[in-house]
């Protein structure tokens, strides 16, 4: 084992308010495993987190390159943490292409915890070395610790008679158990969640918990010499209540499972796999004995069109893509607006265009969701902030579209879907009910066509009426109809009435939205920050920063993009200025300008990677004139 | 008041916008009948469309429609089946709209075996948008879009459905009240999906296309009507037959007085057999050409799918389905 670069790290225990962690290396490496475990053991321990798997498009990468390198980053403290962190603080890197790919990330005078077994020649060069690095002195700047993992871990598990490449699928807990001992955490948790996982495979999970306490072992007996640091983060202090670690798939999915519940109806969603939505279609299907159906179809098309045949037959039909996936659902969104039949549809944002990077993150679909389809086609537009948001956001979505009979766009992005944090657990039964248009009663005196479409006068939403209902058979689809019979209509006249109420319909989805507030600052002032989806929380922080700088500058956030809350236009104006970063080149803004005539600053970034708190602060520096005249 | 519906009862006040003489109008009696004769309940009944001539059908029915967009219909129908399996429902479709622009969700409809009566109109042409070739069209058909002949290869709407994994195929005239009837009840009974192609007359873009088999005059000679474990015979006195050359692996026609013994019997479960009765071009085989029974999709969804659309648990519960810490 080598160590270099004495620095802060050599006092045995540090104090810290928060710190970044960062696990890399192959795709097969078991990453996003030892770091899903992590979280949990973090959320045990009492500390605030947020984390952000990052891996590659390719399933298995060739071993060894950068491209295939697969990462996982931990963000972890006294909280509020609301972001996986800009710089890591330590990195934990498998081979030389995760060090060679994480090291530009790496906060000066971090900490790097290598696997030298595998700096071999062959290994240096795939990773595009042409020197180790550990020799060339551009690793001086840190504090190393190189450690033989991989022959540890293969002399722990010895005796289980595993292969050398089976046995060596265990060095992740190896590491993981290195890593508890340094965040002085309990082994027990990852332990029995290793016998549950692995209840099937006996060899494994005995070979899985040796490592586990191999690498743990290694940590004490490495204490005695004070190679390697340990930690003490701060633990936050959360409200009181039961908690749980959530990813956005999963509070995603379970928000959809809970707006059932809530609505009284079961749930179809039809789907068609696409990254990074797939998740959510992974999560619903182990979700049967809440009411949830779920129906893999041939292609995106057919995806939105069973779910709209859900929704017709008196289920809630939802489908769910990614922007590719999304565009060609568009021309089936039509018809569910036309049809005035509820649906939702959430579109899990990648980079675009077209095949774009599948595996990051961006927001760059605003656009598709408010202007993208044929027709004066208003749809409302909702938009997640956090994983654990996802359930309430897809809650009120559902509500929205029982309530107007109107298809929704739900917008999350790869970055939520993927990132996790600890949640409050929700009382279901302090939410309130979804209210759905009920069926008319029967009228002989009345054509059924008509009575169909009667609408409620507040919300224009139709009655929902499905096939089965006795007396209520009536004819509906894509043609224009006639306002008040229901019947097909080429009426120029009723065409104008009928897009008026469409438009109508969904601006009426703001006397329902509560209005907008601040969540940082004064309500009036020089700068306000203002953000929409997954940004909410580097921007948090960033503005929490320059407050306690002593900078005057607010924080709101968007939920709602269509429509925008009523008061959002007085609120700007409060401002002298408002600056959007977007991860997007400018669509909030251009929506602020068309909508609400509002000349906001945009700061756009467009990397496939989230904002980083640093990049926000610097643009608030730039902006923000005047300050509150004291340290806060 | 008798509770017995009639062909009447399932017909709307609706104008009716075919072109007059179409063959859709023939369907559209034969279809109500079919539904008045089979004690269909109108609530019960649901007929879903995607786009073309055919897919105006919906609002002339007395039933739930649902006019969707243009090749989805099979897709709207599977989520409406799933959600409500006890519900009848139809799929009226066209060449242009089942075979081109939705031919995948054609493909995996039958390929499912969903429980959906798929009547898909051939008329091989498009008539809605004017008078382009279709999908099944004849290679050099003449049209706005092709003035100097199409070049595709036609398709077979049998062969597709085959080659897709159907479980039932049948084929009729529009105007032949009978043929069409039988095949029609066959379709509803049929537990899964059901593929009904019926050679629709387009009368002002693709005018007497089917003439060859359908004119009065050739066709008893040029119509095999089918009947499950029935001899193959046709002919205006049943004087021919189908027997199968086991050299040639063809249908042979021989002289059915003559040689009885060699006419061979029609086996809708046999798709080797049917795979050969839908490529003969004379006769042209109707009827039902091919039925197996299998488990249709929302059965197994229903039995096996974990979920069987009843909430047996409570949000509350499944949120706590991991680990969970308490803050005090």
């Amino acid at each position: 084992m080598r160590r270099r670069a004495p620095s802060e790290f050599m006092k045995k225990e540090h104090k810290r308010n928060s710190i970044v962690i960062r696990l890399a290396g192959d795709s097969g490496d078991g990453v996003q495993l030892m770091g899903s475990q992590f979280a949990a053991s973090t959320a045990l321990h009492g500390n605030d987190f947020s984390t952000f798997p990052d891996f590659p498009a390719e399933i298995r990468a060739p071993a060894g390159s950068t491209f295939g390198v697969s990462a996982y980053q931990m963000n972890l403290g006294g909280g509020p943490i609301t972001t996986a962190g800009d710089a890591p603080q330590v990195l934990v890197a498998f081979n030389p292409a995760a060090l060679k790919v994480s090291l530009p990330l790496l906060e000066p005078g971090g900490l790097i915890l290598l696997n030298s077994d595998s700096f071999t020649t062959r290994n240096l060069v795939k990773a595009g070395y042409a020197n180790d690095p550990r020799e060339t002195g551009e690793l001086d700047s840190y504090q190393l610790v190189a450690t033989e993992i991989s022959s540890l871990n293969l002399e722990a598990i010895k005796d289980f008679g595993l292969s050398k490449s089976d046995g060596g699928r265990c060095k992740n807990f190896w590491s993981l158990g290195l890593l508890l001992w340094m965040f002085d955490r309990d082994l027990q948790l990852i332990v029995d969640w290793i016998q549950r996982k692995f209840a099937d495979q006996p060899v494994f999970r005995d070979a899985n918990i040796a490592a586990l306490h191999s690498g743990h072992a290694f940590g004490e007996t490495a204490e005695l010499s004070a190679a390697i640091p340990q930690f003490d983060i701060e633990r936050t202090a959360l409200a009181p209540g039961e908690y749980r670690g959530i990813s956005g798939a999963e509070a995603l999915s379970l928000g959809i499972a809970a707006a059932g519940e809530l609505a009284d109806r079961n749930i179809l969603f039809c789907s068609y796999p696409i990254t990074p939505a797939s998740p959510l279609l992974h999560r619903l299907a182990q979700l049967g004995e809440l009411g949830v159906g779920t129906f893999q179809a041939e292609d995106e098309i057919a995806a939105i069109c069973a779910a709209i045949g859900a929704s017709y037959g008196g289920m809630i039909g939802v489908t769910s893509s990614s922007g590719p996936g999304i565009a060609l659902k568009t021309e089936a969104m039509g018809l569910a607006v036309n049809a005035e039949l509820p649906l939702l549809i959430v579109n899990s944002q990648r980079g675009g265009p077209s095949t774009g990077l599948p595996t990051k993150t961006e927001q760059s679909d605003l656009y598709q969701a408010i202007y993208g389809r044929n027709g004066d086609t208003p749809v409302p537009v909702l938009a997640a902030r956090s994983p654990g948001d996802c359930f309430y956001v897809a809650i009120e979505a559902v509500r929205i579209a029982l309530r107007h009979m109107t298809p929704v766009i739900l917008l999350t992005d790869g970055f939520l879907s993927n990132a996790a944090e600890p949640w409050l657990l929700p009382d279901m039964n302090t939410i309130e009910v979804i209210d759905s248009n009920p069926a008319p009663t029967v009228d002989t005196e009345r054509e059924s066509q008509a009575l169909v479409f009667e609408r409620n006068p507040e919300t224009l939403g139709r009655p929902w009426v499905a096939p089965g209902m006795p007396g209520l058979m009536h004819r509906l689809g894509g043609l224009e109809k006639d306002i008040k019979s229901g019947h097909i209509s080429y009426d120029a006249q009723n065409h104008q009435l009928m897009t008026n109420m469409r438009a109508a319909k969904v601006a009426s989805v703001a006397k329902f939205i509560p209005p907008q507030s601040i969540e940082l600052g004064e309500t009036t002032g020089d700068l306000l920050v203002l953000g929409w989806g997954s940004t909410y929380g580097p921007i948090f922080q960033a503005v929490r920063r320059a407050q306690q700088e002593g900078l005057a500058v607010s924080f709101s956030h968007l939920r709602h993009l269509n429509p925008m809350p009523a008061n959002l236009a007085d609120l700007l104006q409060g401002f002298d200025r408002v600056l959007v970063p977007e991860m997007n080149m400018g669509q909030l803004s251009t929506l602020l300008r068309d909508k609400l005539g509002a000349n906001p600053i945009t700061y756009c970034k467009v990397s496939g990677q989230p904002l980083t708190i640093n990049e926000v602060e610097q643009q608030i520096h730039m902006h923000v004139t005047s300050s509150t005249g004291g340290e806060a | 008041m008798s509770t017995e519906l009639t062909a009447k009862d399932f017909t709307t006040s609706q104008e009716i916008r075919w072109c007059p003489g179409c063959g859709d109008y023939a369907i559209l009696k034969t279809v109500t009948k079919a539904l008045a004769d089979a004690g269909a309940k109108r609530e019960n009944t649901a007929f879903i469309s995607g786009i073309g001539c055919s897919s105006r059908f919906p609002y002339y029915v007395d039933t739930y429609g649902f006019h969707t967009i243009h090749g989805r219909a099979p897709a709207v129908a599977t989520g409406l089946k799933l959600v409500n399996p006890v519900l009848d429902v139809w799929v009226v479709t066209g060449d242009g709209d089942g075979l081109s622009i939705g031919g995948n969700h054609l493909l995996h409809t039958l390929r499912r075996n969903i429980g959906l009566k798929i009547l898909l109109f051939n008329n091989e042409i498009y008539g809605l948008t004017k008078g382009q070739y279709s999908p099944t069209s004849r290679p050099g058909t003449r049209t706005p879009s092709s003035p100097r002949g199409s070049l595709d290869t036609q398709l077979s709407a049998g062969a597709f459905a085959l080659g897709a994994g159907a479980h039932f195929f049948a084929r009729a005239i529009d105007t032949d009240k009978k043929g069409l009837g039988s095949v029609l009840e066959a379709a509803q009974k049929h537990d899964g999906t059901s593929l009904v192609e019926i050679f629709q007359n387009c009368i002002v873009y693709n005018d007497n296309v089917f003439g060859a088999f359908t004119d009065k005059a050739t066709a008893a000679d040029a119509q095999l009507r089918l009947q499950h474990g029935e001899p193959m015979l046709f002919g205006a006195d049943n004087e021919k037959g189908l027997s199968l050359n086991t050299k040639t692996l063809q249908l042979d026609v021989i002289d059915a007085k003559k040689h009885p013994e060699n006419v061979m019997r029609h086996d809708a479960h046999n798709k080797i057999l049917a795979q050969m009765l839908i490529e003969l071009n004379l006769p042209v085989a109707l009827g039902v050409i091919y039925e197996n029974a299998a488990a249709p999709y929302e059965k197994t969804f229903y039995t096996e799918h974990s979920s069987h659309f009843t909430r047996t648990g409570k949000v509350a519960d499944a949120l706590r389905r991991t680990n969970t810490w308490t803050v005090t």
